[in-house]
């Protein structure tokens, strides 16, 4: 697979586009009687278009182009049926997929469900580890919040592939908590190699991203909402549900989109935890582009999870239509 | 009761968090290369640890471009913070839409379209491409925690300095960022530590010859780590926790770090 | 606080200027991860110091992690070390040169007889074997007390849930198309189709307890599983680890590898490659990096020099009548590999 090269005609139209970009802003300080503030975004809006924009309309056209760079539809039906390669060169070899037993193949249809529904998992579960705890930390008699967000930040600047494979030391059957079970006369679980083990690993990693945007949201509450519930009779049960909940719901989002998304394409963690007998939708995409070499697939595979985030996005932002991620950090 | 209670729950959730590290740190102190098999306590993982041409390499990589990535991310993006709130309601959408691409793109994606650029362009991969994407990546997090700030000072305090007769630095440097300094302070913390914990975005943007501690580890992970590595991260342990902490203490009476 | 930061930043480009770029005087060696004696690039560094030549020494994981990076990044290395059926890939992209064998007078003199001229190259016009082995099952005698000397063992429900696969399509498909009775390189579909459904078979039977690649070895030492297949490099090593463990290649037949030296196309110090795989070849050297290794060794000076202690290793050097089993890996066709592809999803996601 030969990859995709700028063609000669390229560098002069980059350049055109810089000049104009230039003329623009040229024109507008003009136009303006000098530099006003949206000015200043203007070095990042090139960046976005060169780091940003381009990349995307890459991936777009390896997804919609084949190996000779011809424009095709079959990479996204490769997606749908991801048997369609095999039982394309079958019939070209002029035998019958369907007398080897092949009709559509769903591993990537069904890698992507599996993927979605270890991410919901995830993020329901450190929602319910996450929101609690963020609760206590800005709880104001309990003072210890900021040292304690501090503890929460420094597992993350630990090398993210260390921590997997210590989480990987203790698992094993004949790992750390299974040597400590059998000398105290207990049997020997099966901690690894299974769903189980992925999915800690991915609470493990995501917990952070979850307490800290509601952290943020609970902390800076102002406290005289829920004082004036209690003094108007509320229990404190009803005090949370009606008046603290509703308020930190911002952080929560935040916290939601900020675990859910990563997780649908965590890597490495089903390998090193999972023992390799499941994939997710991450290990999909790196083995279609690396083992497979495919990049026209590959990319396929990426353009649909990056619409489904895109959309999950706008639908958050329909709960949260003011929040622009503002509670995010 | 409560307080017990409230305590109890914060240490379980903080012992889940550090028992790996704490793994980890034990095993650098180990005699023997096994994982799970404890031979005596020595250093001789330390003293290989800075014999290590390799390891040491990479430890200057990671961190110059976690710092380059952090300082260049947080000057274009507090740049690009103040631009783009000062925006008409359109472009201010379509720019917030294209920041949010990369922080809801999933990293694996991230790094392969960054290599296609690459490709594209014809340009070697190495430390100057990783670094790029690094600040690629690190920017709408560092706009994302401006943001909230500039939206809390007054609308128009730049046009009245601009109108007093200030110059657009001036007007910069005097009004709009000792305001907004929070918000910049935690957009390059937070760059920091993303830059020095990416893992899959450097692997597709950078050549071998060029590694950082991330796709190092990656390259012997499916071997089983040296317990050098561990050394390593033990030391860095020690190092973040004494320097966060002190951070914290001096910035913990206005403005907690990650807020 | 900004002041800070601009020093910060010119600290940061002082340290830039000390990591190197590309020089003339270097040779960039792409190979496996631990797969080279130390000592013997700090022998050749010396020999040649008069040229100022340095070693970049660069590691990949699997030849088709090194396959995209010899693609995608041109001119980065001189010497890379592929696996057989790579090296055939590469030569029909084009991404190899040919060996000047004037600037090799060590490399074919000592090479095993048996391993030149071979299938994937013939002539060895464009490699040269570094290191070779075999596939085989690599068991734990105090967990196993059958003669392990079939591949239906790994495929025996009495080892449930004990079995270590290779996350490898090659491989582990190779390893059921033996067991079925097909040669590894078939292109028959249905004989690809029939071992893709042994393979998922044996997962839903529960008899795979993982698909890993050089996690297996360590894991093996700790006694984690029964039974495994392994390449025979990684079977010597955990040998020398736990002597409980014991190595054999099955009577169905195996695969039998060489990772190669080979130039690049676009490697920018050609020259140096060359006198980079001459040494390596010298008999002496090749000693280091056998035992360094401890894979088998084509290089007939070096198997002299290491006498008995390396005949009488069954692993290294396994009976003739054993390797007249095996065969090595061809490279396949593109569209052979799509199907190839296909199946091999269906394995790793069968439940």
């Amino acid at each position: 697979m030969t990859s995709f090269q700028a063609p000669a005609w390229s560098v002069p139209v980059l350049i055109a586009a810089f000049v104009i970009f230039i003329g623009l802003v040229i024109f507008y300080v003009i136009k303006s009687r000098g530099i006003r503030r949206p000015l200043f975004a203007m070095p990042y809006t090139a960046w976005v278009a060169l780091f940003t924009v381009i990349p995307c309309l890459l991936i777009a056209y390896y997804a919609f182009t084949d190996a000779a760079g011809r424009f095709t539809l079959d990479n996204f039906k490769s997606f749908w049926d991801s048997d369609y390669e095999m039982n394309r060169e079958l019939i070209e070899m002029g035998m019958d997929p369907a007398e080897l037993g092949f009709g559509r193949g769903t591993v990537n249809v069904d890698t992507l469900v599996y993927s979605l529904w270890m991410a919901l998992l995830c993020t329901v579960i450190c929602l319910a580890l996450g929101y609690p705890a963020a609760y206590i930390m800005a709880d104001r008699e309990f003072r210890l919040g900021a040292t304690i967000v501090v503890l929460f930040i420094i597992p993350m600047w630990m090398n993210f592939l260390l921590r997997t494979i210590a989480w990987m030391s203790l698992l094993e059957d004949n790992g750390l908590i299974n040597n400590f079970l059998a000398s105290i006369g207990l049997p020997r679980l099966r901690l690894m190699y299974n769903s189980g083990a992925v999915l800690m690993g991915m609470i493990y990693n995501y917990l952070p991203f979850m307490v800290f945007p509601i952290y943020n949201v609970l902390n800076k509450m102002d406290l005289k909402y829920s004082e004036a519930a209690m003094d108007l009779g509320a229990s404190p049960i009803k005090t949370f549900l009606k008046v603290t909940l509703p308020l930190s719901l911002p952080g929560v989002v935040s916290g939601i989109t900020m675990v859910f998304m990563p997780s649908v394409t965590t890597f490495f963690i089903p390998r090193v935890l999972g023992g390799g007998n499941t994939e997710m939708f991450g290990d999909l995409i790196e083995r279609t582009f690396l083992t497979a070499n495919n990049w026209n697939v590959g990319s396929a595979l990426s353009l649909i999870m990056m619409v489904l985030i895109l959309l999950s996005l706008g639908l958050l932002r329909k709960v949260d239509p003011e929040g622009e991620g503002e509670g995010m950090l | 009761m409560k307080k017990f209670l409230q305590r109890f729950y914060i240490i379980l959730i903080l012992l889940f968090l550090y028992v790996p590290i704490l793994v980890l740190i034990v095993q650098s102190f180990n005699a023997g290369k096994s994982r799970a098999k404890w031979e005596g306590l020595s250093f001789v993982w330390y003293e290989e640890l800075f014999k290590s041409s390799a390891i040491m390499d990479a430890l200057k990589v990671t961190v110059t471009i976690a710092l380059l990535a952090a300082v260049i991310s947080t000057v274009l993006g507090t740049l690009a913070a103040i631009g783009i709130y000062a925006m008409k309601k359109r472009p201010q959408a379509l720019m917030m839409t294209l920041t949010n691409i990369p922080m809801t793109m999933p990293d694996i994606v991230t790094g392969i379209s960054l290599m296609l650029l690459y490709l594209f362009f014809r340009v070697d991969r190495g430390y100057w491409t990783m670094l790029l994407a690094h600040i690629t990546f690190d920017i709408p997090y560092v706009i994302l925690s401006v943001m909230p700030k500039l939206k809390q000072m007054n609308k128009f305090s730049y046009e009245a300095a601009l109108d007093l007769g200030c110059t657009p630095g001036q007007a910069l440097r005097k009004v709009i960022l000792p305001a907004v300094k929070p918000g910049v302070v935690t957009g390059a913390m937070l760059a920091f530590t993303l830059s020095l914990d990416d893992f899959t975005i450097s692997y597709f943007t950078t050549s071998p010859l060029v590694q950082n501690l991330s796709t190092l580890i990656y390259s012997q992970a499916r071997k089983g780590i040296k317990p050098t590595l561990n050394a390593l991260s033990a030391l860095m342990f020690i190092t973040l926790l004494v320097l966060l902490l002190i951070v914290n203490r001096r910035t913990a009476d206005n403005h907690p770090v990650k807020s | 606080m900004t002041k800070k930061l601009v020093c910060l930043a010119l600290a940061c480009l002082m340290a830039l200027v000390s990591v190197s770029a590309l020089a003339a005087n270097y040779v960039n060696v792409f190979n496996w991860e631990d797969y080279i004696s130390e000592e013997a690039i700090q022998l050749f560094e010396e020999e040649y110091k008069d040229l100022d030549l340095h070693v970049n020494y660069m590691n990949f994981t699997t030849n088709e992690d090194m396959m995209v990076q010899v693609r995608t990044s041109p001119g980065a290395f001189d010497v890379v070390v592929p696996s057989e059926y790579c090296v055939e890939r590469m030569i029909k992209e084009g991404l190899i040169q040919e060996l000047n064998y004037d600037l090799l007078p060590n490399a074919k003199k000592y090479t095993l007889p048996e391993l030149l001229d071979p299938s994937y190259d013939p002539a060895n016009a464009h490699s040269i074997p570094y290191m070779w082995g075999t596939l085989g099952i690599l068991y734990n005698t105090e967990l196993v007390d059958d003669e392990i000397d079939s591949w239906k063992w790994m495929f025996d429900e009495k080892y449930a849930g004990s079995v270590f696969m290779l996350d490898s399509i090659r491989d582990s498909m190779g390893m059921a198309l033996k067991y079925l009775g097909y040669s590894m390189n078939t292109k028959d579909p249905k004989e690809l189709t029939a071992a893709a459904n042994l393979l998922i078979d044996q997962k839903a039977r529960g008899i795979v307890k993982a698909y890993q690649v050089d996690e297996t070895k360590d894991k093996m030492v700790n006694g984690e599983a029964a039974l495994a297949l392994v390449w025979s490099g990684d079977a010597e090593y955990a040998q020398e680890l736990n002597d409980k463990l014991a190595y054999v290649i099955p009577q169905e037949g195996s695969n039998i590898w060489v990772d190669c030296f080979v130039i690049p196309s676009t490697a920018r110090n050609v020259e140096y490659a060359h006198l980079f795989i001459d040494f390596m070849s010298r008999p002496e050297i090749a000693v280091l990096n056998v035992q360094e290794i401890g894979y088998s060794c084509p290089n007939q000076g070096a198997i002299e020099l290491m006498g008995e202690e390396y005949t009488s290793n069954t692993t290294m050097n396994p009976p003739e009548e054993k390797v007249a089993l095996c065969e090595y890996f061809n490279d396949i066709d593109e569209g052979s590999m799509k199907i190839y592809n296909a199946l091999w999803g269906k394995v790793k996601n069968a439940k």
